[in-house]
């Protein structure tokens, strides 16, 4: 079973934002809400600064947290890709969930149940890429198996330095920055 | 320097988590007391004190009936799809402590039902048959002792689920402590115990329930400075969580309502009430329950503001 995963190149990106409206558009994301955002992080002293910019989505983990904490089993690992997904008519918006997720990737609904990023689950099943992946004007982007070796996904964390967003949590994401 | 720009805005999630609000410390708070009201009140019974003696045991049931269903309405309002809840009744998740809760509070109702049906007389059931015989047949001492024991097991299991709830959410630091079950089950306990002193009639029962009431207090201190003592002592997270009532934004309103006039005081009072160096108040117990609920809304306030400092 494949075990779909993220890999951005900080060094492309340029925090255009095409993600996050590719993002909107695509899943219809409520005005006010948003299932992906832009980071940007400006660290050193002048003039030795160093600008970061990261793609900011739910990070799928290995050991969600937000799974294991639902009471109904709303929130759970799809057998494709292991991606995690809500099933919106069994979520009875506890915020548990939003709670336990260390990245703030999940938000109420105005329908009132817990929504986020799903990877384009809908477009991957048809063999396309997310949306935001799609439309990524610098190729910044990269999709795919995480346990295939030979997946481009696998080669750039293999060959390239990288970092995941709050490792310490424990919640081991499957979305990886390259340096 | 460091310098940090988000295009992020969801509300409840930014710019601090704030995804609970009233609703989920109050039902905490009457969580915990009706659990600590059916420890005592299952103890008391245990004891052999038997319906229509005058026993706080068999008031106690009562008021956990309305407790229960005001903290279950409580809970009911934070809930933000409200028409799906009896989703929750469809399914065990036994890694959630959620859904652990969902059945223990399903479980709690018909141990306070078949406890305050002991206490109504037989003959205002005599309309009900099938209620009347219920009602002997829980009035039989040996019904009653395991009625008892049943009541204390049900009643630790609300008590200490109230705050495992919330320690299982790893992603909030100041949750992050085993000693925050043992914590709202303790002060449940003593929110119980303050509540039936001041209803209990019969001068022992007052007695014992000062006394259990200090002991329970005296805990509840200790496991605060536990907690504090394993928040300070792990990683740079939860040190930065415990700095939220140690000089943070939470520190008055914890010391002050929680642990000072929360606990301390009310200890000092039913000490002196205890030894008859002061005549039996009422204020001492309205602060523990007053104090009872501090807790829960510091508890609940300050751990969603508490979140993984790296990037």
């Amino acid at each position: 079973m494949a075990r779909l995963g993220m890999v951005i190149d900080t060094r492309q990106c340029v925090g255009c934002m095409d993600c996050v409206v590719a993002c909107k558009t695509e899943n219809d994301v409520p005005d006010g809400f948003c299932r992906d955002w832009i980071n940007q992080r400006l660290q050193g002293r002048m003039p030795d600064l160093r600008l970061t910019i990261t793609s900011e989505r739910c990070n799928h983990c290995d050991n969600p947290p937000c799974v294991t904490c639902c009471p109904t089993g709303a929130s759970h690992v799809h057998d494709y890709g292991k991606v995690v997904l809500v099933d919106h008519g069994k979520c009875i918006g506890c915020k548990a969930c939003l709670a336990s997720c260390p990245y703030g990737a999940r938000f109420i609904h105005p329908e009132g149940f817990a929504d986020k990023c799903t990877f384009c689950i809908h477009r991957v099943e048809q063999g396309e890429l997310p949306a935001c992946v799609a439309v990524c004007p610098t190729h910044a982007m990269h999709f795919g198996d995480l346990d295939d070796p030979n997946s481009e996904v696998s080669r750039l964390v293999v060959s390239r330095r990288h970092f995941a967003l709050k490792p310490d949590a424990g919640t081991q994401p499957r979305i990886y920055y390259l340096e | 320097m460091l310098e940090f720009v988000t295009t992020r805005h969801n509300p409840m999630i930014d710019p601090a988590l704030h995804v609970w609000g009233w609703e989920v410390p109050v039902y905490l708070f009457l969580g915990g007391w009706v659990a600590g009201s059916m420890v005592l009140s299952g103890w008391f019974i245990r004891q052999g004190r038997r319906p229509g003696q005058g026993s706080v045991g068999f008031a106690l049931p009562w008021l956990g009936l309305v407790l229960l269903s005001l903290g279950m309405g409580a809970l009911f309002l934070d809930l933000e799809h409200k028409l799906y809840v009896w989703r929750m009744y469809l399914t065990f998740q036994p890694a959630s402590p959620m859904s652990w809760g969902g059945w223990i509070l399903i479980l709690v109702y018909p141990f306070l039902a078949l406890a305050a049906l002991a206490s109504v007389p037989g003959d205002l059931l005599a309309r009900w048959p099938s209620l009347a015989r219920l009602a002997e047949r829980v009035r039989d001492p040996a019904a009653l002792r395991r009625l008892g024991s049943a009541s204390v097991v049900v009643g630790v299991a609300l008590g200490i689920y109230t705050g495992i709830l919330l320690s299982s959410l790893g992603a909030r630091p100041l949750w992050a402590s085993a000693a925050l079950g043992p914590l709202f089950l303790v002060s449940g306990l003593s929110t119980g115990a303050a509540f039936a002193h001041l209803i209990a009639r019969q001068p022992d029962e007052q007695a014992t329930l000062l006394k259990a009431d200090n002991v329970f207090l005296t805990v509840e201190l200790a496991l605060i400075g536990l907690m504090l003592v394993g928040l300070l002592t792990a990683s740079a997270v939860h040190i930065h969580a415990a700095g939220l009532l140690l000089g943070g934004p939470y520190t008055a309103v914890f010391w002050v309502f929680v642990v000072g006039l929360g606990i301390l005081l009310p200890l000092v009072l039913q000490t002196l009430m205890a030894s008859h160096r002061i005549p039996h108040t009422v204020v001492a117990p309205l602060l523990v329950i007053g104090g009872g609920l501090a807790l829960r809304f510091v508890i609940v306030y300050a751990g969603q503001y508490s979140h993984w400092i790296s990037p």
